[in-house]
């Protein structure tokens, strides 16, 4: 499926084919939308285990996927377990992976493993440096929300956007409120401005941010964080499900045209990937 | 321990049961103090059938034939016979099955034998449905009880090789006010047991990466010591991997997670009445549930599926390995044999009986030809998921089980599976009640009510918590747009491949059965075909699910006789066949029987999900259309309770009429005429104009004087009456003349949507209003 080149033998190097590796592990479960999303794209994806990503590295893939899930059940924090794994096992290995070209994605329960694995925000490698806490509704929360694009062209993933582009995207979580640690809120966030690394804010229908007003800002976000990238821009982690956006039957309101838009906001994501990458 | 049991002189704990000698006391004893909940006729067969074996039986035995002769799991009342005045019928042969032979539609590939009911969908593909309920574990444990019922109704999907897609789940609870001071001992206050069902629903569903899409919330006093919780779940298959053919010599599989003491006698709990003492006696019964550890079962499974290394599969639910393992045999007409010792034990010192009967979650049993059991065992591996051969199907013979060599049981499987089925009396009581008569309040404010009425009110607070757009394939939602609609089904899109949608909706009419179990039931069936309709489904098939009290008390089964007769007339006059089902009965608690429930389960199939409808109005100037006609049917209806009646004329089903509004309704959505659309239930007409209003950015003005009646009604009936068959159509304006064409005289025009946000409603020269804000906040504040 998908518009990508196709045809491409085993073996023979196709230039213009991405590579995407879906990591998963047990309690990972939004492998089977975000491989469909990638391929409608036009990558090569490849579902694997984490542990055979320990075994035998990330050769011959570009882009590395860790969807959303509740990987290990969401034991001792979200993402903490298999963050954890991929920081103590890999963490020179993905540091190469990204300095050779490769590209990094987390949704959601993704976001969470790159939070915890120290890959996000970044200001360090390897160092944890934010969290995503219980929401402040303290459920879990699924609904439809609104994005502003608030990259200024550092982020692989959002390059098909506008900057201040308003984009929808359903989140799905009981853990994303995005937190920097306690005082030094401001200093964060001015690197993170700084370095051109912050990608998508909730805000509402308007593109004026949520300002953290519920439900708009879902979870209670800082700043109304809906998404960040690392400061070399190749590394991204969201809680949004651009996974569920890809098609217009899949908002929330296409039953209020005549039929629904051939596309939604989520599938950008993926062929800015495959674009960048190609 | 009297001279009834004897432990025999082995290494491990095994006890042979003085039955041969026993008498009738003694064999009621030995059933109570066992727990196995056996009847005493059951326990004679039992004596009975060791007697001519001239040896007295083990616990094992003993507890084996307990699990399989539970009515939890044999159905014995719907199996069995039961005399209403001269006439003997048995409920599922006479009634529910039989709406299904005579229908007996090419599409349906499995009814009633498996695990799930079996239809076919698309290109090779087939849809897997069942609904479970798990009430008695709810009551003493909400959150555990609830989420493994929802993982017991996953792996009834898994149990047809089939990857669940969707969850559904319909509640019943007390009261949320219900006094503190009026529960009775040992029984758990509604709020608690609701916020409890509601958490481990969602956390199953959600941690297994299944969308929760459909469901229903009901309030009712009889549900306060009894919950009501159902369970359901929706599988898609490749049909060329439904594969049930156990051979001799085949291996019997035991995968997932480790088998320990929780969830010992669950099937037997679930035939006992709730008391005081079932917190005590029953905690061990709830099972602990571990989503996880199915999750990456699941993977196992559909690889093995795909890859065709196994010969048939079956979930381990009630009775644990007991069952499984007998019944796998029985369904292939072969013999087998268990080896004990073999299991995974979560910890050591488990007897074998609690081995044989335990019914810890998150396990399943495979039969795997040897020569592929490598295979299997290396994909369940990959997965992290152990996987132990633990007993080998033969050639014939019976159901033998060895526990370190020893043989601990040898029970022939034509008497496992041939329980003294029961004959029962079943009377039913119509009840005296009469129709009130009062002069109608304000309706506006009725309306208000209404819409904050704990029955009727937005139930998003619930739906939010549970993840219903994980796979992305939901295409119609449980909440629509920004002011969350309520739609009437829902719409799911499982192969990217194909534009084809499955649709899904329910029908749940506790209260009418209050007047007339009949026609609750025929309510419930034709308002779960409706709610399918509404949305643009069609083909449609049917499960059902009874939660009734005491089947030996007689009016509780006459109630239930009276409900499946209309259960059958029903599907059979609507073309809907039942693909599955099932009953729980012994809902009873300190403070009652439950109010005899049955929920209908719809499964539809849309052809393009494009052409898919909500609920919410959208066009300015567009016609609003009535279809159906009006009858002063208030009787159970949520305006009478609001005002604190019951009353007597409960909605009817008129068969013909059914048929050609459902008829109509298919018809132009198929066609692409209408633009929203919403089906009449509680709270009737008002409540569907202000369900459509509140969920959209425009209003609607209807004049009631337009309305089709059967006689000339008051303005409260035409508005609040609960007449069935009737649906609510916003038609594209440049459509009308050929909506006309298609609805005949089956459709009038009442309004137009208009567009200010409000709903206006006008009778003759009289007029009144409210605000599309005020209708959404009264929906949102739940008045308790």
């Amino acid at each position: 499926m998908g518009g990508g080149g196709g045809g491409a033998e085993e073996g023979v190097e196709e230039p213009s084919m991405v590579r995407a590796c879906i990591v998963r592990a047990g309690g990972t479960n939004c492998d089977g939308e975000t491989k469909v999303a990638l391929e409608e794209a036009g990558a090569e994806v490849e579902l694997v285990h984490f542990r055979r990503v320990l075994e035998r590295g990330l050769r011959g893939c570009e882009v590395l996927v860790i969807p959303g899930g509740f990987s290990f059940g969401d034991r001792v924090r979200a993402g903490a377990i298999l963050g954890k794994e991929l920081a103590g096992r890999m963490l020179s290995a993905l540091k190469d992976f990204v300095e050779d070209g490769g590209a990094i994605l987390g949704i959601c329960n993704g976001f969470q493993v790159l939070v915890e694995a120290g890959l996000l925000p970044g200001f360090r490698w390897g160092e944890v440096q934010a969290a995503l806490a219980l929401n402040d509704s303290a459920r879990f929360e699924c609904r439809w929300t609104y994005l502003r694009v608030e990259n200024g062209g550092k982020c692989l993933f959002t390059r098909g956007m506008g900057r201040g582009e308003v984009v929808r995207m359903p989140v799905a979580h009981a853990e994303g409120k995005f937190l920097f640690p306690a005082g030094r809120e401001r200093e964060y966030l001015r690197r993170l401005l700084e370095k051109d690394q912050l990608v998508f804010r909730y805000c509402d229908g308007k593109g004026r941010p949520a300002g953290g007003r519920y439900p708009l800002n879902p979870n209670g976000s800082f700043f109304d964080i809906a998404g960040i990238c690392d400061p070399t821009g190749r590394i991204m982690g969201m809680m949004p499900h651009p996974e569920r956006a890809v098609f217009g039957w899949q908002l929330p309101d296409w039953t209020k045209g005549e039929s629904p838009p051939l596309w939604g906001d989520g599938r950008k994501i993926f062929s800015s990937l495959v674009k960048e990458l190609r | 321990m009297s001279e009834l049991y004897r432990r025999l002189p082995l290494p491990f704990e095994l006890y042979e049961i003085g039955l041969r000698g026993a008498g009738r006391e003694e064999l009621s004893r030995i059933s109570r103090e066992m727990g196995l909940a056996m009847s005493l006729r059951e326990m004679e067969e039992c004596r009975r059938y060791f007697s001519r074996k001239g040896r007295d039986p083990t616990d094992v035995e003993l507890q084996g034939i307990a699990q399989t002769w539970s009515e939890h799991c044999f159905h014995k009342t719907f199996k069995g016979t039961v005399r209403v005045g001269r006439r003997r019928v048995r409920l599922f042969r006479d009634f529910i099955a039989r709406a299904t032979e005579e229908l007996s539609p090419p599409w349906c590939v499995s009814t009633f034998r498996d695990n799930a009911g079996i239809v076919e969908f698309e290109d090779g593909h087939a849809l897997a449905v069942k609904v479970e309920t798990h009430n008695h574990p709810s009551a003493i444990e909400p959150f555990g009880g609830a989420a493994t019922g929802v993982g017991g109704v996953i792996r009834d999907i898994l149990g047809v090789w089939a990857k669940p897609i969707a969850c559904l789940d319909v509640l019943g609870f007390g009261p949320l006010n219900f006094p503190y001071d009026r529960l009775p001992p040992g029984v758990k206050h509604p709020r608690y047991v609701y916020r409890g069902v509601v958490a481990g629903i969602g956390a199953y569903g959600n941690n297994m990466g299944i969308p929760t899409v459909a469901g229903a919330i009901y309030f009712d006093e009889s549900y306060v010591g009894n919950p009501v919780v159902y369970c359901g779940c929706v599988g898609l298959l490749p049909l060329k991997n439904y594969v049930k053919r156990t051979k001799p010599g085949d291996l019997l599989v035991l995968a997932g997670g480790r088998t320990g003491r929780d969830g010992i006698h669950g099937v037997t709990f679930a035939s006992l009445e709730l008391s005081e003492e079932s917190e005590e006696v029953s905690r061990p019964a709830v099972q602990i549930p571990d989503p996880i550890e199915e999750e990456k079962l699941r993977r196992g499974i559909l690889e093995i599926a795909d890859r065709g290394l196994a010969s048939s599969i079956t979930d381990l639910g009630g009775g644990g390995i007991s069952c499984a393992s007998g019944e796998m045999a029985r369904e292939a007409g072969c013999g087998v044999e268990v080896w004990l010792e073999k299991v995974p034990l979560k910890y050591s010192g488990m007897r074998p009986w609690e081995i044989w009967v335990s019914e810890s979650q998150e396990r399943m049993a495979l039969s795997v030809p040897p020569e592929n059991l490598e295979e299997v065992v290396g994909i369940f591996e990959e997965e992290e998921v152990e996987a132990t051969p633990i007993g080998r199907f033969m050639e014939e013979g019976p159901l033998r089980v060895f526990y370190r060599g020893h043989r601990v049981a040898e029970l022939d499987l034509d008497f496992l599976f041939s329980p003294p089925l029961v004959e029962r009396r079943g009377e039913y009581r119509a009840p005296s009640l009469e129709e009130p008569s009062f002069s109608p309040p304000e309706p506006r404010k009725v309306l208000l009510r209404l819409l904050s009425s704990p029955n009727l009110c937005s139930r998003e607070e619930v739906i939010r918590t549970y993840d219903h757009e994980v796979q992305g394939g939901t295409v119609l939602k449980p909440l629509q747009g920004e002011h969350g609609a309520p739609n009437d089904g829902v719409v799911l899109k499982p192969l990217p491949a194909s534009e084809k949608g499955v649709v899904l909706s329910c029908g749940l009419k506790p209260r009418y059965g209050k007047i007339d179990p009949y026609w609750m039931a025929a309510s419930s069936l034709e308002e779960a075909v409706r709610n399918n309709v509404a949305v643009g489904g069609r083909r449609i098939a049917l499960l059902d699910n009874f939660v009734w009290g005491s089947p030996e008390r007689e009016e509780q089964l006459g109630s239930l006789v009276r409900a499946c007769e209309a259960c059958y007339r029903f599907a059979r006059g609507l073309g809907t066949p039942f693909i599955s089902g099932k009953d729980s009965l012994y809902n009873e608690s300190p403070l009652g029987p439950v109010t005899p429930t049955l929920l209908i389960t719809a499964v539809g199939v849309i052809p393009e999900v494009k052409k898919a409808v909500s609920v919410e109005l959208k066009r300015e100037g567009d016609p609003l259309y009535l279809v159906g006609t009006t009858f002063p049917e208030l009787g159970g209806s949520e305006y009478y309770a609001l005002l604190g009646y019951l009353g007597k004329s409960v909605p009817k089903v008129r068969l013909g009429e059914a048929r050609r509004n459902l008829g109509v309704v298919e018809e132009a959505l198929q066609r692409g005429l209408v633009r929203a659309c919403h089906d009449l239930s509680e709270g009737g007409l008002a409540v569907a104009l202000a369900e459509m209003v509140l969920g959209g950015e425009v209003g609607a003005e209807v004049d009631l004087s337009l309305v089709p009646s059967g006689g000339r009604l008051r303005e409260d009936f035409l508005l609040f009456s609960e007449s069935n068959s009737r649906f609510l159509l916003e038609v594209k304006k440049e459509k009308e003349e050929e909506f006309r064409r298609v609805a005949g005289r089956r459709a009038s025009r009442i309004g137009r949507v208009l567009e200010e946000g409000l709903l206006r409603v006008g009778r003759g020269g009289k007029k009144w209003e409210v605000g599309a804000e005020e209708l959404r906040r009264a929906w949102r504040s739940p008045a308790w």
